[in-house]
């Protein structure tokens, strides 16, 4: 064994203690050197709960694996696992993943009582009238009048932003936050977006410029609309 | 234990959800716990004329269907605490509500709401079934056209075989000078062709729809007629004896006078 490279490697981090496994060693062998590691060194009874992160480089662990693997990690009580990553992953997934940031440009207008779902990213091109609905998992654009209600982010995804050319909703809802328009008659706003702020843990509504310092990783989205 | 009562009329667009906001208010300005269901699904208005359409979240879709409680969709009113509203679904179609499932509703309702006012959809198909299987009584409501009461009295017919009370008539949107001249049924006439009680009258007055479209029901606003027709047939409804107002306006000298000064009488 000692002639070997070891699979197992731990460092330490100010992050916690980072585990990278070689990836080109069988499953079997990872779980028995990982169990014989952990339990002979690095574990002193008062030390605080140490977090581990997980680098399983070009290995791909299916969800038993994946569970085995923790399993054998949570026996040692000093341990929490904050994150298991892997340079890999399947091809469905990496499907689903490309759905959901991807953005979808529609030309229409959504009219009372329709309701429009896309997954990832919402460019609408038209208007939403009151009583129309438009849903999204992602960010929503509306080049037009938003006028009924628009829902981004909707399986929980409160980065999500709403933007309109022009700002009249019966209500805004990102994840679970939900905001309505005021009671009394208002004139609608050109040209603004609606972020959930975390600190007042509501929906603001601000200048569209605003975006860029609010969500800087927004620029992605720019760099996927210009690379197709 | 409350009543409920449905608000109908066979053809649409002669104020069936205006009678009920209306109405809605106008008891909920004497007292009285109000809940107003719109089972209009697919075409719903009543929130819009109640002003309470940017509160929805929940339905009543939702409701028969299971993903909430009652009282989550139960929308409280902006000016009155003791009225609510039940909203319809805006997305879904009529065959999503079923009778059993609005008894259930009412019944549950009557526990809190001294009334429970339900707007009927125009038509006689699914909709009105659903509307009419939870109601102790019925207003029906027309105008004072021939087809309207055509379709009023087809209604009054179907009203009949069911196991509510028999119903009593609003008639809605009177032109004085129409009638004046002959070229309008007068509620005389109206009352004789479907031989039920009258209810009460409302004359036609731009100021209801302006109050629609304001999202503040006219019956809120203190002195116009169309405001206390309203409340005369809410208290007709609560058992007093009320006259019916008279349409016609004074026509005195001095009413005259007053409108050249521009003072309203």
């Amino acid at each position: 064994m000692s002639n070997k490279k070891p699979i197992v490697t731990i460092k330490g981090t100010k992050d916690g203690l980072t585990l990278h496994i070689d990836d080109t060693c069988s499953f079997e062998d990872v779980l028995y050197e990982l169990d014989q590691k952990i339990s002979q060194k690095y574990i002193d009874e008062d030390q605080p709960m140490v977090t581990v992160n997980i680098q399983l480089g070009n290995r791909y662990l299916d969800e038993q694996q994946e569970e085995q693997l923790k399993e054998l990690i949570r026996n040692h009580n000093k341990l929490v696992i904050q994150s298991v990553n892997s340079n890999v992953i399947t091809k469905n997934e990496a499907l689903e993943w490309k759905k959901d940031k991807e953005i979808t440009p529609i030309f229409k207008v959504v009219r009372s009582g329709q309701v429009l779902e896309v997954r990832g990213d919402l460019l609408l091109v038209g208007d939403v009238n009151p009583g129309g609905k438009i849903i999204a998992s992602g960010n929503i654009y509306v080049m037009g009048n938003l006028q009924g209600i628009a829902h981004a982010g909707v399986n929980g995804n409160n980065q999500a932003v709403i933007a309109a050319s022009y700002m009249k909703p019966n209500q805004l809802r990102i994840a679970d936050y939900i905001s309505r328009s005021p009671d009394y008659d208002t004139e609608g706003v050109y040209m603004e977006c609606g972020y959930v702020d975390e600190g007042q843990e509501k929906i603001m509504i601000d200048r569209l410029q605003l975006l860029a310092q609010k969500r800087p990783e927004m620029n992605g989205v720019e760099r996927r609309m210009l690379n197709g | 234990m409350g009543e409920s009562i449905v608000i109908t009329s066979g053809k649409g667009g002669v104020g069936k959800t205006t009678t009920t906001a209306n109405l809605g208010t106008a008891l909920a300005l004497m007292g009285k716990k109000v809940c107003l269901i719109d089972t209009d699904i697919g075409l719903r208005n009543l929130d819009v004329v109640m002003g309470l359409e940017n509160r929805i979240i929940f339905d009543i879709v939702d409701v028969i269907q299971e993903r909430c409680r009652l009282n989550q969709a139960l929308i409280k009113d902006k000016r009155f605490d003791d009225l609510s509203l039940l909203p319809a679904a805006q997305t879904s179609d009529k065959s999503d509500l079923n009778p059993e499932g609005m008894v259930k509703i009412i019944n549950e309702l009557k526990q809190d709401y001294d009334y429970i006012l339900i707007d009927c959809p125009a038509g006689i198909e699914q909709g009105y079934k659903n509307a009419v299987a939870g109601a102790d009584k019925a207003i029906v409501v027309t105008t004072p056209e021939k087809s309207s009461v055509r379709d009023a009295d087809r209604i009054i017919g179907l009203l009949e075989q069911e196991d509510i009370e028999p119903p009593r008539l609003v008639v809605n949107r009177i032109r004085r000078h129409m009638v004046e001249n002959g070229d309008m049924f007068d509620v005389d006439e109206i009352v004789t062709i479907l031989s039920i009680d009258l209810l009460g009258i409302v004359a036609d007055d731009d100021d209801v729809i302006k109050a629609s479209n304001s999202g503040e029901p006219i019956a809120f606003q203190p002195n116009t007629k169309a405001s206390i027709s309203y409340r005369n047939i809410a208290r007709r409804i609560l058992g007093e004896s009320v006259p019916l107002m008279s349409l016609e306006d004074e026509k005195g000298v001095f009413t005259k006078v007053k409108r050249f000064f521009g003072i309203r009488s």
